[in-house]
């Protein structure tokens, strides 16, 4: 008993899958100003088993092209002192670890941006090429969704949802 | 058979909280990583005098102050409005986002002060992997009276000062604290050097400690306070130490400062060593001003890539 026990964590172990690079954009396309912001310190594990994911996205790790802007994001509409990172707790669905070439999938699971959980499905893409996983992905998120508020004054350079795009590059943990 | 009926329900006990789980190896894994605390004050001026910020790389900021009259000058004065404005434009310009240099004149008839500074982020407060527990920033400014020139000086019957004679020097070292998300306070030790003074009542050298705070009420809108003790005037002065309170709002790339204080002075030199006066900066008998600082921040060129 034992010795099966111990097999069967270490072949768990095996499948999983730890990101080594990660991109994660997002775009904000309004009346006055489109702004673009990218964030490469994320880190992410997929349990290629169970099919099993789990991101981390650090708030404060956005770059923007001025820095008034990244103050403004982290201080007035993010609040990152108060919730440093996103996450993404969730689960793979239609992964065939076997197949060649790139594939559809979907991720079902709960997205916490902001203090706030809500439940997702986001469809996107996998493809595992000689064990290195990679996985993109682009979707909406609503800002109000998230309790992300837009003062008033600022409602013609700030979309009220922004264009999330991901990708993941991944290794065998 | 009992053995069994443990094992699958403990491992539907572990299916269960195994997204946690990751989501704590995943915690584990991540190397210790070090957060900047950023907007410990909204702008470069907490009141009249320095805050710890910088500008951000490639940001080119306009300031322009504006210091009235005093408030008990009276209704007919408009409270001040009426009478003087001194006026102070300046740019400051970000060359990292630790170190930015700026220039300034002030604009009044008898103050016609030119003042440069350099200003750098020592070290920033960050918690984490390095913590910290203040941001330091060092600026020192050199400036320059043009006032007068030989015309005023011939009428008002004065001598005309050498250049040397029209130069200050100042040193300060900044630190500051955002204690929580809401409320930041700063002290400030300051040396300012003067070439040329009135030694009956001045000091060439003098030494300062400034303490400032901003307590933050909504996302847009702060309150801010300053204090500026001198610690050897000279017995005979006519000034007063430096005090201001007031409100900042900011606005996208704009931060409106509206601020009631007994100084008129628009840089750390005069803000030290010559607030008030004869019939001015005396807090007890009211002698306040309104004023206003403005800023612009433009972007120029793009920070990343």
């Amino acid at each position: 008993m034992t010795v099966a026990g111990l097999v069967i964590v270490v072949l768990t172990h095996a499948q999983k899958f730890t990101a080594e690079k990660s991109t994660v954009k997002f775009f904000s396309d309004a009346a006055i100003e489109d702004i673009t912001a990218t964030n490469t310190k994320s880190s992410s594990i997929f349990n290629e088993a169970t099919g099993e994911i789990v991101y981390s996205i650090p708030i404060k790790e956005f770059e923007f092209d001025k820095s008034l802007m990244k103050d403004h994001f982290n201080e007035k509409y993010m609040e990152s002192d108060q919730f440093p990172k996103a996450t993404f707790q969730g689960k793979i669905s239609d992964y065939q670890p076997a197949a060649t070439g790139a594939q559809k999938a979907t991720a079902v699971g709960k997205l916490t941006i902001h203090g706030v959980t809500q439940d997702v499905t986001i469809p996107g893409t996998i493809e595992n090429a000689g064990g290195k996983i990679t996985m993109k992905a682009k979707f909406m998120v609503k800002l109000v969704d998230y309790k992300i508020k837009i003062p008033q004054l600022l409602w013609k350079n700030i979309a009220e949802q922004v264009e999330v795009t991901v990708e993941f590059n991944y290794t065998a943990l | 058979m009992k053995n069994i009926f443990t094992i699958l329900f403990l491992m539907s006990v572990v299916n269960l909280r195994a997204q946690d789980d990751l989501m704590k190896e995943l915690e584990q894994n991540k190397k210790p990583e070090t957060s900047y605390v950023g907007q410990t004050f909204k702008g470069t001026r907490i009141v009249n005098g320095q805050s710890v910020e910088t500008k951000g790389k490639g940001e080119l900021e306009f300031i322009f102050a504006h210091r009235f009259d005093k408030i008990n000058s009276g209704s007919y004065n408009a409270f001040g409005f009426d009478g003087y404005a001194i006026v102070r434009l300046g740019l400051e310009y970000g060359i990292t986002d630790r170190l930015g240099v700026s220039v300034g004149r002030t604009f009044y008839g008898g103050n016609k002060m030119v003042d440069s500074y350099v200003r750098y982020k020592v070290a920033r407060q960050s918690t984490g992997a390095n913590s910290f527990p203040v941001t330091i920033t060092a600026i020192g400014t050199v400036t320059y009276q043009a006032f007068p020139n030989a015309a005023d000086a011939a009428q008002l019957g004065i001598p005309l000062p050498s250049t040397s004679d029209r130069m200050g020097y100042v040193a300060e070292v900044l630190f500051a604290r955002k204690f929580s998300s809401t409320f930041s306070a700063q002290v400030t030790p300051i040396f300012v050097h003067r070439n040329a003074v009135n030694k009956s009542i001045e000091n060439n050298d003098d030494y300062a400690v400034a303490f400032g705070g901003r307590y933050r009420l909504t996302r847009s809108f702060s309150l801010i306070g300053e204090y500026y003790t001198r610690l050897n005037a000279n017995s005979n002065s006519p000034y007063y130490n430096s005090a201001g309170l007031g409100v900042d709002i900011e606005t996208g790339g704009h931060v409106f400062q509206l601020v009631f204080t007994n100084s008129l002075g628009l840089n750390t030199q005069t803000i030290v060593t010559q607030t008030g006066g004869p019939n001015d900066g005396n807090l007890g008998k009211g002698d306040v001003h309104f004023g206003f600082n403005i800023t612009r921040t433009f972007q120029t060129g793009k920070r990343k890539q």
